[in-house]
C-alpha cells in the first residue's frame, strides 16, 4: 500500500526535530534509512488498526500532570543490582556497581571505535531483521536516535537481579533508550525494569541468547497518570535457551508493548506473559510476533487485562511456524475482565503454520465479574468492593504464576494489591 | 431470632411472583425444616433472606434479631449473623480458601466493630474446625471450592459456618448430591454447632436429612406460602405419602 504523503511529511518532521547522537553512527544512519523507507506508523497499518500511533509520531510531547511516586518503591525489599535512570539519563550516584558480577557493561553514549566490539555488530541488527516481516518504524526510529542504553554482556550466572529503575521528573521528558543484552553460553541473568521513564518513552531492547543461556525479564510500568510508552523487545534464541518476559502495567495512558521473538536454535523456550489493569484513558496494546524456525521449541503467551471506566485493551499475537520447525509447541491465551460496559478488548490472534508436526493452540475470552462468585463472597461478609478486588486478583493470578522468581512475583502482587485498595 | 411476616417476592426481570405472603418465625436455638415440592419457592426464600440480586420484595418484612434485613447488603446481613449454606457452592479460581475465609472473618468483625483476628489465631481455629469435619489441610490451600467433590464442597460450607459462628444458619438443600456417609458428616458438623443462641432453617426435599438433623418444627411450603406446620412427624408423613395429599388438603 502506498504510504500517504501525510505520513511521509510526519516522518520528515520527526526526523528533523531530533539530533542524532554521534556514537554508533553507521548503525544509526542505516536505521534512519530503514525508517525513511517504511515511514512512521499510521492507523492504516495492519498492526496499528486499534492503536492510534499519532502521539509517538509528534515531534514533541508535553504532559501537564507528572506524578512522582516514590512512596512505594518497587522491589525495595528484594536484593537487586540497581541502575537508575532519571528522565533517560543514567544516575551513577544512585546506582550499584556491577564490577563484581560476571558481566561487562558499557553505555551506548560512550561509543566505541572497536569495530569488533560485540555491540558494534549487534546494535540494531535484530530490529533490522524484524523489519523484513512486519514494519516496526518506532524501533527503527529508536535505533537511529536512542540517547542512551546499556550494552550488557553476561558471561556467567548473575545471582541478583539487575534492576533498571526509571524515574520521570520533567513533563517534557522525551526519552529514547536502546538496550542490548548478550547472554553468553550457559550464562543467566534476571533483568527487572520498573517505573515511569518519561512523558514519552520509546524503548527498544535487543537480546541475543547463546546456547544454553537464560534470560528472565520483568517489566513493570504504571501508576503515572499520563505517560505514553512504546516498548519493544527483540530476542533471538539459539538452542537450549530459555527466555521469560513478564510485563505488569498499572494505569498510565497509552502503552504499546511489542515482543518480537525468534527461535532459531533447537529445544528452546520463550514464555511471554502480561498483566495490565487500568481505566479511563488507559489504552494497553500487547503485540507479539513469535517465529519458530528450529526443532522442538516451545512458546507460550499468557496475557490478561482488567479494564474499567472505558479502558481499552488490545492483544495482537502471532505465531509463525516455519517449515523446518517440526515438534513446535505453541500456546497463546489472551483474556480480559471488563468491569463495565464502556471498556473494550480487541483481539487479533494469528497462527501461520508451515510445518506439519506441530501443536499450536490459541484462545481468547472477555467477560465481566462473575456475579455468582461476587454474591458468594458478599454472603460471607466480604464487602462488595473488597470482593471485587479479590476477584480481580484472582483473574490475574494465573499470569503471576508465569514468573519463576517467587519473591518478585510476590512483590508484584503486593504492588497490585496496594493499587486495588486505592493506595497507589 | 428470625421473623418473616407476609413476605411477597417476585422476579426482578419478569412478572413472576414466587413468594406470596410467607409467614415464619424461628425462635432462639430452634431448628426449623422447610420441605416442599419443586418450584414452591424454598430456594428463593433462602436467596431473598441472604440478599441475592434478581428478586424484588413487593411486601412484608424479614427480621433478624428484631431488625428488618431486607434493605441491607448481603455483607451486612452476614455481619449481623446470617449464613446461607449454598445448594451449589460457587467455585472461585484464583482465590485461596484461607484468604477467602480470613477476609470474611475479619470483614465481619470489622463491620461489628470488633478486633480483627490475628493470622495465628485464625490458623489455629480453622485447623481445629477442619479436623472435626475431616477436611484435609491440603484442601484449605486450594482455591475456593475448585476441584472439590460434591461432598467436599458441602463440608467446606459447614466449615465456613463453624468459623464464622452465625446466629442464623440457612441450609439450602445441603443434602443434595451427598452419599449417606457424607450426609452424616455434614449433619454431625451442623449438630456440633447447635446451641441455644443459634437457630437453623433447613431446606430439604427429603426427610432423610432430618433423621440426622432433628428439627423442632417442620413446615410444608407450596406455591410461595407455608401451608402446614407441625412436628418432626410431618416430615415422616411427607416421606410416606408425598405432597399430593397435603396440597389437596389445603386447596
Amino acid at each position: 500500500m502506498p504510504v500517504s504523503t501525510n505520513i511521509i511529511d510526519q516522518t520528515g518532521a520527526l526526523i528533523s526535530s531530533q539530533e542524532m547522537p554521534k556514537t554508533y553512527w553507521d548503525q544509526r544512519i542505516q536505521a534512519l534509512s530503514r525508517l525513511r523507507n517504511i515511514s512512521l506508523p499510521s492507523k492504516k497499518d495492519e498492526y496499528w488498526k486499534y492503536t492510534d500511533p499519532q502521539v509517538f509520531n509528534n515531534p514533541s510531547v508535553l504532559l501537564t500532570n507528572v506524578v512522582i511516586t516514590d512512596e512505594n518503591p518497587m522491589f525495595g525489599i528484594i536484593d537487586c543490582l540497581k541502575l537508575v535512570f532519571v528522565d533517560g539519563i543514567f544516575d551513577k550516584t544512585s546506582s550499584d556497581s556491577l564490577d563484581d558480577e560476571p558481566v561487562e557493561l558499557v553505555w551506548l553514549s560512550s561509543g566505541t571505535k572497536d569495530k569488533s566490539f560485540w555491540a558494534s555488530n549487534f546494535y540494531g541488527s535484530l530490529e533490522a531483521e524484524a523489519q523484513n516481516r512486519v514494519a516496526r518504524p518506532l524501533a527503527a526510529f529508536n535505533s537511529a536516535f536512542a540517547q542512551e542504553g546499556l550494552l550488557l554482556r553476561v558471561f556467567g550466572k548473575v545471582v541478583k537481579p539487575i534492576h533498571i529503575e526509571y524515574i520521570n521528573k520533567s513533563p517534557t521528558a522525551d526519552v529514547i533508550l536502546h538496550h542490548c543484552v548478550k547472554v553468553e553460553q550457559e550464562a543467566s541473568v534476571t533483568l527487572i525494569e520498573s517505573g515511569a521513564a518519561a512523558a514519552r518513552f520509546n524503548k527498544v531492547m535487543e537480546v541475543d541468547l547463546s546456547v544454553g543461556s537464560s534470560f528472565d525479564h520483568v517489566n513493570v510500568q504504571g501508576t503515572d497518570i499520563e505517560g505514553v510508552v512504546s516498548s519493544q523487545l527483540f530476542a533471538k534464541l539459539s538452542s537450549e535457551c530459555s527466555l521469560k518476559s513478564f510485563a505488569l502495567t498499572i494505569n498510565g495512558t497509552l502503552t504499546r508493548h511489542e515482543s518480537i521473538i525468534d527461535l532459531v536454535g533447537d529445544n528452546s523456550s520463550a514464555y511471554l506473559a502480561g498483566a495490565a489493569i487500568g481505566g479511563g484513558l488507559f489504552h494497553h496494546d500487547d503485540t507479539v510476533f513469535i517465529t519458530h524456525d528450529a526443532l522442538a521449541c516451545e512458546s507460550r503467551q499468557v496475557f490478561k487485562k482488567v479494564l474499567r471506566r472505558g479502558g481499552k485493551g488490545i492483544f495482537q499475537g502471532k505465531i509463525l511456524v516455519k517449515p523446518k520447525a517440526q515438534k513446535t509447541d505453541g500456546y497463546q491465551i489472551s483474556q480480559a475482565l471488563l468491569l463495565d460496559e464502556e471498556s473494550q478488548f480487541l483481539v487479533k490472534p494469528e497462527l501461520e503454520i508451515y510445518a506439519d508436526d506441530v501443536a499450536c493452540s490459541h484462545g481468547s475470552t472477555s467477560g465481566a465479574i462473575d456475579e455468582e462468585a461476587l454474591f458468594y463472597l458478599r454472603s460471607r461478609g466480604v464487602p462488595d468492593e473488597k470482593a471485587r478486588e479479590l476477584l480481580v486478583l484472582a483473574f490475574l493470578a494465573e499470569v503471576f504464576d508465569e514468573i519463576d522468581n517467587a519473591e518478585i512475583a510476590e512483590e508484584l502482587v503486593n504492588h497490585l494489591q496496594l493499587y486495588l485498595s486505592g493506595y497507589l | 431470632m428470625l421473623k418473616i411476616s407476609n413476605l411477597k417476592v417476585k422476579l426482578e426481570d419478569e412478572d413472576k411472583v414466587i413468594l406470596k405472603g410467607l409467614n415464619l418465625a424461628v425462635g432462639h436455638g430452634q431448628v426449623h425444616a422447610i420441605m416442599g415440592p419443586n418450584g414452591s419457592g424454598k430456594s428463593t426464600l433462602s436467596y431473598v433472606l441472604s440478599g441475592k440480586s434478581g428478586y424484588e420484595v413487593t411486601g412484608g418484612t424479614a427480621e433478624l434479631s428484631g431488625e428488618n434485613m431486607l434493605d441491607l447488603d448481603p455483607e451486612d446481613r452476614a455481619a449481623q449473623g446470617l449464613f446461607l449454606a449454598f445448594q451449589y457452592p460457587v467455585e472461585i479460581p484464583g482465590v485461596g480458601n484461607m484468604t477467602f475465609l480470613r477476609t470474611a472473618v475479619n470483614s465481619q468483625r470489622k463491620a461489628r466493630g470488633e478486633q480483627e483476628m490475628s493470622a495465628a489465631d485464625f490458623l489455629k481455629l480453622v485447623r481445629a474446625k477442619a479436623k472435626e469435619l475431616k477436611i484435609d489441610a491440603e484442601m484449605l490451600k486450594r482455591p475456593v471450592n475448585v476441584g472439590f467433590s460434591g461432598g467436599e464442597k458441602k463440608r467446606n460450607e459447614i466449615l465456613q459456618m463453624a468459623v464464622l459462628e452465625p446466629n442464623l444458619c440457612i441450609l439450602d438443600e445441603t443434602d443434595s448430591g451427598l452419599d449417606v456417609d457424607a450426609m452424616k458428616l455434614v449433619a454431625k458438623g451442623v449438630n456440633a454447632l447447635r446451641d441455644e443462641s443459634r437457630s437453623f432453617l433447613v431446606i430439604t426435599h427429603y426427610q432423610r436429612l432430618l433423621d440426622y438433623i432433628k428439627p423442632d418444627v417442620v413446615h410444608i411450603m407450596a406455591d410461595g406460602r407455608i401451608i402446614k406446620s407441625g412436628g418432626p412427624e410431618l416430615a415422616l408423613e411427607v416421606e410416606e405419602n408425598g405432597y399430593a395429599e397435603l396440597l389437596a388438603e389445603v386447596s
